[in-house]
């Protein structure tokens, strides 16, 4: 069941991988929220359409 | 004009937007420039760029993972002097980046593998790659919420019928505000915990309404974004349907809001369908609708102020009467409303519509004429929309964007009221009130109109509420207790002033 996955979500403690602007990982993390922030560059050397192959990919 | 522009492309360069925009102004201030702008290179970057006069030959070959640097200045010297600061800028985090700062991973896969318990993904990089990233983490079983905009709707609606058949929520994209279990995610408020569980489709609507439910003595169990295209036809509702379950389940919630623009008819049918079977009761306001036939555990409202009262069961009819002595009548006929908050410019309208007083706007709700649209009637614009903010930071972020309206208004000899909104909290800027009252201290004239504001916010955010009404009292502005409040005083002082109250 689709509820039973979201309604953990709201269960427990948040803990983010935050991908894109650090503002939002600093912020968290001052609220004592477990955060992770990825080192991101355009995957796919910026080509979005490969990009999007490659995340279908599990890439 | 002999302006010269120079470009430059790092290929494959990322920066996130908010310190690309600090690094172009702080490189446009520099004498002898005329313009510049850092931005990633994608269609929609290339073309503020381009209608900004700042594309050259080696910009307009960059592409969405590549940053562009472009400059415009009075001299080649000048223009070429600024660039190599701008790299000298750019380069700066890396060189800081070596010995004794901690290891980040590069990607998705190695965040997740460096913090399995992980169980959110928080998305805010460039809308182009927002949804590749968001699906390689539904794919390993996350939820996401997507604060990324320009995400193609068919693309948002494959994304959240895959994240359906995995179980996975998705927020957005282009959702601003959330409160997962008590922890306000991206644009959100210090909110204390409590029995009232809301969906937003809009950002500014569920922080207005989260703080007010606050500033009533409430609480808030969660508030889960769903993005302001979840209600569209193409998708269907589909965040917000998987909300509606989550709250339905969730024991801390035992009432629920729901909060948007009114939905198409189709997509309001299943919405309403679904919250008939509901457990517990449903207040609905989408923002501009009409009536529409309720089931018998829903209630609909039509203000943001009105969504928080009947929350806590408090009665509709709690408007704050204006100190008439301190507001008097306007001398003017027109009413200026300069929002940084769509939604928020939304209720607005909605409240002169039902008082009778004729609107415009860029961002009209249905009975409200477009901005361009001759003729008389307020002028209430919602200045976070598209064409006030490409390529420059929302007016939450950066409260200059509104300066320029600001002082228009002020020196508008029709105006007789400016209508603002400051909305704070986390993501906001640190203090939109203190440099709101030093632009209009600084414009001030011995016959401007009355100015009338809100504060979106809780004494609990980084900017503290009080603080926030106390800097603008100070330079004159009255502050009244809610969005609605404010645009209900402003109706007030105009009617009063054409004899239709007392």
């Amino acid at each position: 069941m689709s509820e039973s996955k979201v309604k953990k979500l709201l269960d427990e403690p948040l803990r983010v991988v935050n991908i894109g602007l650090e503002g939002f990982a600093t912020e968290l993390e001052q609220q004592g929220v477990k955060v992770i922030q990825v080192d991101w560059s355009p995957p796919a050397g910026g080509d979005t359409k490969l990009a999007n192959l490659l995340s279908k990919l599990g890439t | 004009m002999n302006d010269v522009v120079v470009n430059k492309v790092r290929k494959g360069f990322y920066l996130d937007s908010v310190a690309l925009m600090r690094l172009s102004r702080k490189i446009a201030e520099k004498e002898g420039i005329r313009e510049a702008a850092l931005m990633m290179g994608t269609p929609q970057n290339r073309e503020i760029m381009t209608n900004a006069g700042l594309l050259e030959e080696a910009g307009r070959a960059a592409e969405g993972g590549d940053l562009v640097i472009a400059i415009r200045a009075i001299t080649r010297e000048t223009a070429e002097t600024a660039l190599i600061e701008s790299e000298s800028y750019l380069d700066q985090p890396m060189a800081a980046g070596g010995e004794g700062v901690a290891w980040r991973p590069r990607t998705l896969r190695a965040a997740v593998k460096s913090m399995p318990e992980a169980n959110l993904v928080l998305i805010s990089v460039p809308g182009d790659f927002a949804i590749a990233e968001a699906r390689k983490a539904i794919r390993r079983g996350l939820h996401t919420m997507i604060f990324s905009d320009n995400v193609p709707l068919e693309e948002e609606a494959a994304l959240k019928r895959e994240a359906r058949e995995l179980g996975c929520l998705v927020m957005g994209p282009d959702c601003g505000t959330a409160i997962i279990n008590g922890t306000p995610l991206a644009f959100a408020n210090s909110v204390p915990r409590g029995e009232i569980g809301i969906v937003g489709a809009s950002g500014t609507g569920t922080q207005e309404v989260t703080c007010l439910i606050a500033q009533y003595g409430g609480g808030i169990s969660q508030a889960i974004g769903v993005g302001g295209r979840d209600l569209k036809s193409e998708v269907g509702g589909i965040s917000t349907l998987m909300a509606l379950d989550a709250l339905e389940a969730d024991p801390k919630t035992k009432q629920v809001v729901l909060i948007s623009k009114p939905p198409p008819t189709e997509v309001a049918s299943r919405v309403l369908e679904r919250i008939a079977a509901c457990r517990k009761p449903v207040i609905i306001c989408f923002i501009g609708s009409g009536e529409l036939t309720m089931p018998t555990n829903a209630v609909q409202v039509y203000t943001l102020k009105d969504a928080a009262r009947k929350s806590l069961g408090l009665s509709l009819d709690g408007i704050e009467n204006p100190d008439s002595v301190r507001i008097g009548q306007a001398r003017r006929a027109c009413v200026h409303g300069l929002f940084s908050g769509g939604t928020l410019c939304a209720e607005a309208q909605v409240i002169f519509r039902a008082a009778g007083e004729i609107v415009r706007s860029n961002s009209p709700v249905p009975g409200a004429s477009p901005v361009n649209h001759s003729g008389e009637g307020h002028l209430l614009l919602d200045l976070g929309d598209d064409q006030y903010t490409l390529g420059k930071p929302h007016p939450m972020i950066d409260p200059t964007v509104r300066d320029e309206m600001l002082i228009n208004s002020v020196n508008d000899i029709t105006v007789g009221i400016i209508l603002v909104d400051l909305v704070i909290g986390y993501g906001a800027h640190e203090d939109p009130a203190g440099h709101f009252a030093k632009i209009l201290k600084a414009n001030a004239n011995n016959d401007q109109p009355i100015i009338l504001a809100s504060v979106t916010g809780t004494d609990r955010d980084p900017q503290n509420r009080t603080d926030q009404i106390a800097k603008l009292k100070s330079a004159g502005v009255l502050v009244a207790p809610t969005n609605a409040d404010a645009a209900n005083w402003a109706i007030t002082a105009i009617q009063s002033r054409r004899g239709e109250v007392h």
